[in-house]
């Protein structure tokens, strides 16, 4: 709990915790409608090629089932029309495939059909009785070989500051080359979309998506509706992490459903589907070259990255970013190409970009530290830079030292053995390893209505969702502490797209964008307040707002502590049952953009290696962030721990497997696709800076959701490397990969 | 707008069992019988199921292809246990039948009469939280909420059965529950104070 002059303002739990904890909390397919009909994907059985034909006529005789939907019987749609002469004016192209909507299948996997009954087990049941033909084409799944042909390569984004390659002129350089398979979000809530058309132009969805009005103005766009006619409710989200950045195949499809056959549709995917239709971090090679003098400062950074995208669209990600600047050096150049492979399209995964160009460079320089025999923190504290040197602005604020010193005390650094394998506890090879993560910190415009009523009750309301860090408690701490009065008294309401303009929870940046709303909106409601304290009320006639102030539920004036009236009889007085208010808080100020925000992260990782079989032991975890003043302490703490469970997947086990010779992906399940579980997770402390960014925003909070997994796979492969000498650059770690015959670490 | 509807499980169940009556006495559509791959597809007949939900003895009429997890989540709204996989390895879905925990998307719920179910709702009483549901919000022991139902769950025979005498025992016990935010150390924070209180859960 925190105090402040005695009242108690917040306990440091979760808000909504007492819905989540007794299943009283409603997901998107939690909903339940009138007449409501179940709808499943029927998908492709090859990777590439036509459909001659679809025969519906077995499913359709199916006891409960009510329609088969595909290309031949899709009603059209205004977002599927490719000739924009042709598309009605209000309507916008649908981005990717267009599901149900021509024969064409781009990858294997991709809904095909989408069976619609009565019940669940009877679509289910009539899925399989389904039958395509096919006229298959020949298609490229393998990201390994086809980016070996420069031919196959798109999209070439180059940079360069100073000289080329300059760092092969280095005292001492390594140049090495890193791969990482395709990882997949896989949150634990299915992705689901309940449609319910009321007229022709009129729609409230339940869906799962990190943005309310993203989904709303997508699905407004390719139904050529008026936004207004669009709902979107998404009051409870069951993670994301990216993938609910954008409306996939199951939104169009509820929707063609629902009105096609002019009932409410619920369509969840099933956790296979998971794997191949809503996104997933993009395969990547990166090679990466670093030198520096025999003082340890760099010379020279050169980067050179590849990640796939879909055949149907183009996916990039900031993945070799922060080579350029998250140290200072003077010659830094970057090449970032996209392979085009015969899947569906990646999409942002937790520490997008970052996550993958951080592995590569922190992985390099830990690598560049032995060979100049110096301490890979030295190293960095070497090449520490407040100002980015890639637009020379100064960060608004960096203290990664902190997160260092923290670190090397709190993980015992001084234990960590100079030369790799030489340390052993209980017959394990023992090894620490760290690494630094980096994420921009944004600050967007966002909306938030603020109604003050009589009986001393506040309401905040936004349009933006919360899909587990825990937005919702974060926006009431703020409100609460803004306005000096007592958490129980404030509710803060997301998840619906007719709630007022917030961003798509995404890019760690809700805190700062929403949180900046909030407060300007409790400043608003003060100052208005205080107005009517003026007017109304005879004991501040006379004085003037500034003399002043709100807080305890009072409007109390700072110079006399006589005068002073409870917010609930200030209303009362001026007859008025309300305050309702609705303010915008734009970008980042003129004054805020003479500087360029990021937040950090330093982990420390405790190992052991077996030296028997190879197994990896994770054996502590200290994580530190850089994030500005810390809202919410202890949600922070456990996005920060997720993030460490997040990185312990990317370094030892997750990899989504194709088979080349189909295009099918073989792993579409938790039995085959391995995510940390309970036992794999070591002690982790958490610890965060917590100072104030005095340039980013009026609250100084910044986001940490990336910059809790961005650095974490690195942090464990130094580790491994100083355990056992044996330097890991493509992820996951297995014990085959140190010389074992064992294929999984976990 | 009108607001699209939500009904407290007993409502909507009461409903829709009512629906499910008047299904089954309606006779079925004829379906032409025909050879297709290996299974003939036939009219659904509804059988009679009696369960105990949460101390609540229902008489049911339910399509024999529905799991326990589908008739919770879709007949009787207690969406409390969730939909995770389908397959029995993520634990989203666990319930305790008779008392012993069971992932409820591997259970044909035909397969249960006569049995006790206890779901996440069942657990606390009224307002009044279960002890370790208060304890998984002391130590946060959650993000987004989704696996949290099985999670509890789980923890509560944790602690039953004897499995919680050490982190690590939690932690092998606990591992059929996957939790992809990560709560894992708070998990085990919560199970293994709920487990050194001694209360009777």
């Amino acid at each position: 709990m925190k105090s402040n002059n005695n009242t108690i303002f917040w306990e440091d739990e979760r808000v909504d915790g007492a819905d989540k904890v007794n299943g009283k909390a409603k997901y998107a397919a939690e909903h339940s409608l009138p007449n409501m009909a179940y709808a499943v994907f029927v998908t492709s059985s090859i990777a590439k090629g036509t459909i001659k034909n679809i025969d519906t006529s077995k499913a359709l005789a199916m006891p409960g089932v009510l329609d088969v939907i595909y290309y031949a019987n899709c009603p059209s749609v205004p977002g599927y029309i490719s000739n924009a002469a042709e598309r009605p004016k209000n309507a916008m192209e649908w981005r990717g495939h267009k599901v149900l909507h021509d024969n064409k299948v781009r990858f294997f996997g991709q809904p095909i059909a989408l069976v619609v009954a009565d019940s669940f087990e009877s679509a289910n049941a009539a899925i399989r009785f389904v039958k395509a033909e096919y006229a298959p084409e020949s298609f490229e799944t393998n990201f390994d070989k086809a980016r070996l042909d420069t031919k196959n390569l798109k999209i070439n984004s180059n940079y360069k500051r100073g000289t080329e390659k300059k760092f092969k002129e280095a005292f001492a350089f390594v140049e090495s080359e890193f791969n990482i398979p395709i990882e997949v979000h896989n949150a634990m809530e299915l992705f689901a979309t309940i449609a319910l058309w009321e007229g022709e132009d009129k729609v409230t969805l339940y869906d799962k998506t990190q943005g309310p009005k993203s989904t709303q103005f997508t699905v407004s766009r390719t139904f050529g509706i008026p936004d207004k006619n669009v709902r979107v409710i998404a009051e409870n989200v069951g993670g994301a992490f990216g993938s609910g950045l954008r409306s996939w195949a199951n939104v169009p499809a509820a929707c063609i459903a629902a009105k096609k056959l002019n009932r409410p549709v619920k369509l969840v995917l099933t956790r296979p589907q998971m794997f191949s239709l809503v996104g997933y971090r993009p395969q990547s090679w990166q090679k990466l070259g670093i030198g520096a003098d025999a003082a340890g400062n760099f010379v020279g950074i050169s980067h050179e990255a590849i990640t796939n995208t879909s055949r149907y669209e183009d996916f990039r990600e900031g993945i070799v970013d922060a080579s350029k600047f998250l140290y200072a050096c003077e010659n830094v150049d970057t090449k970032y190409n996209l392979l085009p492979l015969d899947l569906s399209t990646p999409i942002w995964m937790r520490g997008p970009g970052e996550a993958s160009g951080c592995f590569a460079l922190e992985s390099a320089i830990d690598e560049l530290s032995y060979k100049l025999k110096m301490d890979p923190i030295e190293l960095r504290l070497k090449n520490y830079t407040t100002i980015n040197p890639e637009n020379k602005l100064p960060f608004s604020d960096i203290n990664l030292k902190d997160c260092y010193a923290y670190g090397i005390n709190k993980i015992g650094w001084k234990n960590r053995p100079t030369v790799p394998g030489a340390l052993k506890e209980n017959g394990w090879l023992i090894g620490y390893g760290m690494a630094v993560g980096i994420f921009g910190a944004g600050k967007g415009s966002a909306s938030v209505r603020i109604v003050l009523s009589n009986d001393g009750k506040l309401l905040l309301e936004c349009g933006v969702s919360d899909m587990g860090p825990g937005t919702t408690t974060a926006m009431t701490i703020l409100a609460s502490e803004a306005m000096q009065m007592p958490i129980q008294k404030i509710k803060f309401k997301l998840g619906d797209s007719d709630l007022p303009p917030g961003p798509s929870q995404g890019g760690s940046g809700t805190t700062s964008t929403v949180g900046s709303a909030v407060d300007l909106a409790c400043k608003t409601l003060q100052q208005k307040l205080k107005e009517i304290a003026i007017k109304s009320a005879p004991v501040f006639a006379g004085m003037n707002a500034e003399a002043l102030e709100v807080k305890n539920e009072m409007v109390i004036s700072k110079t006399d502590s006589n005068a002073k009236m409870a917010i609930v009889d200030v209303l009362k007085l001026a007859n008025q049952d309300k305050i309702d208010l609705t303010i915008t808080s734009n970008g980042k100020t003129a004054a805020q953009l003479k500087f360029t925000s990021n937040s950090f992260s330093a982990h420390f990782v405790k190992l052991g290696v077996n030296p028997k079989d190879g197994t990896i032991k994770i054996l502590q975890v200290v994580t530190t962030g850089d994030a500005g003043k810390i809202i919410s302490p202890k949600t922070a703490r456990s996005q920060m721990l997720g993030g460490v469970v997040g990185g312990i997947g990317m370094a030892l086990s997750e990899k989504l497997e194709i088979d080349h010779k189909t295009g099918q992906i073989i792993n579409a399940s938790f039995g085959g696709y391995h995510v940390p579980l309970h036992s794999h997770i070591p002690p982790t402390d958490v610890w965060f800076v917590n100072k104030p960014d005095p340039n980013i925003n009026d609250i100084g909070a910044k986001g940490i959701g990336e910059i809790a997994l961005i650095g974490l796979a690195a942090a464990i492969t130094n580790a491994v490397y100083n355990a056992t000498g044996k330097r890991v650059r493509d992820l996951p770690i297995t014990p085959e990969k140190l010389g074992f015959k064992s294929k999984q670490s976990l | 707008m009108k607001p699209c509807f939500q009904e407290d499980g007993r409502r909507s169940f009461l409903k829709k069992s009512t629906a499910l009556v008047a299904m089954y006495l309606t006779p079925s559509v004829f379906v032409k019988a025909f050879a297709v791959d290996t299974i003939v597809p036939m009219p659904i007949p509804k059988e009679k199921l009696t369960i105990t939900i949460n101390g609540k003895k229902l008489n049911l009429e339910i399509d024999a292809r529905t799991t326990l997890l589908n008739l919770l989540r879709e007949e009787l709204a207690f969406t409390g246990t969730k939909k995770g996989c389908e397959m029995g390895q993520c634990g989203a879905c666990t319930i305790h039948i008779n008392g012993k925990r069971t992932k409820s998307c591997m259970q044909l719920a035909l397969t249960h009469q006569n049995n006790k179910i206890t779901t996440i709702e069942g657990l606390s009483e009224g307002e009044k939280l279960h002890p370790m549901q208060a304890a998984f919000i002391k130590h946060d022991a959650f993000q987004c909420g989704y696996c949290t139902s099985g999670q509890i769950m789980s923890a509560v025979t944790c602690v039953r059965e004897g499995n919680a005498k050490s982190r690590s025992s939690i932690q092998a016990y606990m591992d059929t529950n996957i939790c992809r935010c990560g709560a894992y150390q708070n998990i085990v924070d919560a199970i293994a104070e709920v487990a050194k209180t001694g209360v009777k859960i």
